[in-house]
């Protein structure tokens, strides 16, 4: 959920971009953080835990803890909370603990 | 491989004001930051600062980012390189970055660790749904990105962060149900406090998370008061709708690199848990390995930038630097201190202090 109005900040917004997050195309600004986006469309479960498959979203938002990694374009583990968002970027769930070679 | 005379890891304020200390005092400075911005955690504290003019009081850290980072890219003694990450201290003294993806190495003089904190976690059942998240990062993704994870928030925690995040939620336009404390009183300033307390957000103190409850994300949370031997009150549980819920238990300082580099470390819970032994000017026990801020032991802002001049300073004149003027700045710098951490507020801080000190044999 975006905010629309703050009494003390205006937020600077990039250019509007699509991208796809499990083959769903999804609007976003460019450069906010992929995690921004996917929250403002309304998407929380970003990643699964390893052993147990259970649901995790972010958990401290500044590139510290991995509970927050994605396949982004290809690439496994992911932060995609401080992963600048781009146009046609292609964003998915993370199966286990990622394969550089897939 | 890169070489600098200061190394300054870490674009915070305890960085920020430690680069423009050493350079102030003629050092040629490279300061590293992770994010592609600089001002830490400052860029997402839309408060107003306490402290004195020299600590930009009545001033919102969000603009105090602004005001420190500008002097430091205007800096022509400081190398500022963003999106770089410090990954490791090799026993040659280099310290491995990461930069804009490619590895290289940085050769220095002196180093100024300056790398913050983590925000620690609260365990209980189903405590790994998503909408559950640390205060800190709810912040960041409201203040920062102009985004808000859900629509009803509970808060754990009613110290400083807990209640200013709670405020900043009530102005985002976000329902706060409630603030839930452990302790028998609340642990933030008054002034935040009241304000919260005013906008008709109830804080219970005495009270915990017993259980988080939800399918794939948080759907509600079960509260329950506590006794004086922290075990739930039969009887006193209730459940509350929310779909967020923010953990505000304190900070842990990032202290991996300090390990790495062989500095003698010690457990002192009031600052937060491992820390690096110092002296009074910020020195570890490695000879020109500093540390300012956070990661010397979790304090607020205001503390951190005094705490950046003072191992700035420090780096400066231990190269040759500044000679002349060093006494008079540092003890000013450590007037400033004793100022922010006198009274009851201060408490944790100077019992820590008082613990570091006696455990690395310091003079104070």
């Amino acid at each position: 959920m975006r905010i629309e109005k703050h009494p003390i900040l205006v937020f600077e917004k990039g250019p509007k971009v699509r991208f796809y997050f499990d083959g769903k195309e999804m609007e976003g600004y460019a450069g906010e953080p992929v995690a921004a986006a996917l929250h403002a469309a309304g998407v929380r479960v970003l990643s699964h835990s390893q052993i147990h498959n259970r649901p995790r979203g972010f958990w401290c938002a500044i590139g510290n803890c991995s509970s927050c990694n994605m396949r982004i374009n290809g690439v496994p583990n992911v932060r995609s909370c401080v992963e600048p968002l781009k146009e046609g970027m292609i964003v998915e769930t993370q199966k286990g603990k990622g394969d550089l070679n897939a | 491989m890169l070489e600098t005379e200061v190394l300054v890891i870490g674009g915070g304020p305890a960085g920020l004001k430690a680069a423009l200390s050493a350079a102030r005092q003629g050092a040629e400075v490279t300061l590293v930051e992770r994010d592609p911005f600089l001002g830490g955690q400052l860029v997402k504290q839309t408060h107003m600062f306490f402290g004195s003019k020299e600590q930009y009081a009545s001033e919102r850290g969000v603009n105090i980012a602004k005001i420190l980072s500008k002097e430091v890219e205007e800096n022509d003694k400081i190398r500022v390189l963003k999106d770089t990450t410090a990954l490791g201290y090799y026993e040659d003294r280099r310290v491995a970055i990461e930069m804009e993806g490619k590895f290289e190495t940085v050769n220095h003089k002196a180093l100024i660790a300056a790398t913050g904190a983590q925000e620690n976690t609260l365990v209980f059942p189903n405590c790994d749904l998503p909408g559950i998240y640390g205060a800190g990062a709810v912040q960041t993704l409201m203040n920062v990105h102009g985004v808000v994870p859900g629509n009803k928030v509970a808060m754990v925690g009613a110290g400083n962060i807990g209640v200013i995040v709670s405020y900043q939620l009530l102005q985002a336009g976000i329902d706060v149900v409630a603030i839930i404390e452990a302790m028998p009183k609340i642990g933030a300033y008054l002034v935040h406090a009241s304000k919260v307390r005013r906008m008709g957000v109830p804080i219970y103190t005495s009270h915990t998370v017993v259980e988080a409850r939800g399918k794939d994300c948080l759907e509600s949370i079960v509260i329950s008061q506590i006794d004086d031997k922290w075990q739930p009150v039969e009887g006193t549980g209730r459940k509350l709708d929310v779909d967020v819920l923010c953990v505000s238990v304190g900070l842990t300082p990032l202290t991996e690199l300090l390990f790495q580099a062989g500095c003698k470390m010690a457990f002192i819970g009031e600052l937060g848990g491992h820390v690096a032994l110092r002296d009074i000017n910020m020195e570890t026990t490695v000879p020109n390995i500093f540390v300012a801020g956070d990661v010397s032991g979790i304090e607020e802002a205001s503390a951190a930038m005094v705490e950046g001049q003072v191992a700035g300073l420090t780096a400066a004149k231990n190269l040759g630097y500044g000679l002349d003027d060093y006494e008079e700045k540092v003890a000013a710098a450590h007037k400033e201190l004793d100022g922010l951490r006198r009274g009851p507020v201060g408490g944790k801080i100077r019992a820590g202090l008082d613990k570091l000190y006696k455990e690395g044999e310091v003079a104070v």
